[in-house]
């Protein structure tokens, strides 16, 4: 239907012009032309060559190069995914050995850091050890430095106070001051 | 041409032997020069096209290949798997008659798709290799589709000889659909110049009116060249369906 207008446009100025166009009717419908009868079979013969060749070479051709181009561009991301996969491999192999070496890391420093407390702790428990024997010691000499200074006491005493007398009364009291001391103390 | 007050708008459609009495004995025109020449610049415009055959191609490569692709997607996507076999066979009649057509709209060319016998000789290959493809893929049961599943038995005896009727018109509308087209549009470009000659010799008012013709025959050199696309894609998609209904099971 698509077709009609066209058709009466081209029909229009055919009918309205009288001419020998017309009258001596369409050449394409002149079967008995030996030249239309003669296109048809060279017609015949050039589209099979050209089928002919088409189908054996030039066709093939270009399916070839086409083939081509996919197989390279599917081999190109093929090489890509498989060094991208090698290269996330990698990364992970980096990442985990990094991770090793840091537990390895800090392990060591754990030990080190536990040898180093350890160490310090023997070496404070024996200071301690050793000052409170120092201490026991001054103690007991303090003690003893005591005592002495204690039992030189009443001698002190006695020889001070007899010097005293002796100087005040010019006579020797030595026995009277002991025994004074001893009532004293007694 | 233009011929006093007459127009022979048909004359452009007449055959002349070539080659003097050669051309005559052999019945060669230059209706079949001109099927050389559009056999020959397709293969050209291959060859040459896809001469670099390289990875990332120019211009020409990829035209050619868009060519190829353009008309293997036709023919697979609408016939299926089987397409690739009938592949060339459409390709060819594809681009045939799509530079027998463009080679036509050139001055003092020929258009050998405006003869009948040429277009019913095309249509005429493609129900033959439909019924060929019906016998190989579906055997004599291909027969069965000229009774339409699920109509009354009753009516077998009218729908049977429609159905009949039907595919035999197949190549007859194939081919006047084409040949129509290319007559229709040669014939209005011819009467249209014509008028512009015509007008040209009745002074000056008819130097201004002749312009209007040449406006309108601008115009109908761009419809005639999208009408010459689409005739030859009409053509292939056609005998791609027929082709389809004949390998389908």
């Amino acid at each position: 239907m698509r077709l009609m207008p066209r058709f009466l446009l081209s029909a229009a100025p055919l009918a309205a012009l009288p001419g020998r166009a017309v009258a001596a009717g369409m050449p394409q419908l002149d079967f008995k032309n030996p030249l239309l009868q003669g296109q048809v079979i060279w017609g015949a013969l050039i589209f099979i060559f050209f089928y002919i060749v088409l189908s054996r070479s030039a066709l093939p051709r270009v399916d070839r190069v086409i083939r081509n181009r996919t197989e390279r561009i599917q081999n190109d991301l093929d090489l890509a995914r498989k060094a991208k996969r090698e290269a996330d491999q990698a990364r992970k192999e980096l990442l985990d050995a990094r991770q090793k070496a840091t537990d390895h890391a800090q392990a060591n420093i754990q030990t080190i850091r536990d040898m180093a407390k350890s160490a310090t702790e023997s070496q404070l428990a024996a200071t301690v050890e050793r000052l409170e024997a120092e201490m026991r010691e001054a103690e007991l000499n303090i003690k003893t430095a005591h005592n002495d200074a204690l039992h030189h006491v009443n001698e002190i005493a006695s020889d001070t106070a007899t010097s005293l007398i002796n100087r005040l009364l010019g006579r020797d009291e030595k026995a009277t001051v002991l025994d004074a001391i001893k009532r004293v103390q007694g | 041409m233009a011929n006093g007050s007459t127009i022979d708008a048909l004359g452009q459609f007449e055959l002349h032997p070539i080659l003097g009495s050669v051309g005559e004995t052999l019945r060669l025109s230059q209706s079949p020069v001109f099927m050389l020449i559009s056999v020959l610049l397709v293969l050209a415009f291959l060859y040459f096209g896809m001469r670099p055959a390289a990875v990332v191609p120019d211009r020409l490569q990829a035209a050619a290949e868009m060519s190829y692709e353009f008309i293997r997607d036709l023919a697979v996507g609408t016939i299926g798997e089987k397409g690739t076999v009938f592949f060339p066979f459409v390709f060819a009649l594809f681009f045939f008659i799509l530079t027998g057509n463009y080679l036509g709209l050139l001055p003092y060319s020929f258009t050998f798709t405006s003869h009948i016998a040429v277009t019913l000789a095309m249509a005429l290959t493609v129900f033959i290799m439909a019924i060929l493809a019906s016998l190989r893929y579906q055997g004599i049961g291909f027969l069965k589709h000229f009774m339409p599943e699920g109509a009354p038995i009753a009516l077998a005896p009218i729908l049977i000889p429609i159905e009949i009727l039907s595919y035999l018109s197949r190549p007859i509308s194939l081919s006047i659909r084409l040949f129509a087209n290319m007559v229709a549009g040669h014939v209005l470009l011819e009467v249209f110049a014509s008028f512009t000659i015509m007008l040209a010799g009745l002074g000056v008012a008819g130097h201004i009116l002749a312009v209007a013709p040449i406006v309108i025959n601008i115009a109908l050199m761009a419809l005639e060249l999208l009408v010459g696309l689409l005739q030859a894609y009409v053509f292939a998609i056609l005998t791609c369906i027929y082709l389809r209904e004949a390998v389908a099971h």
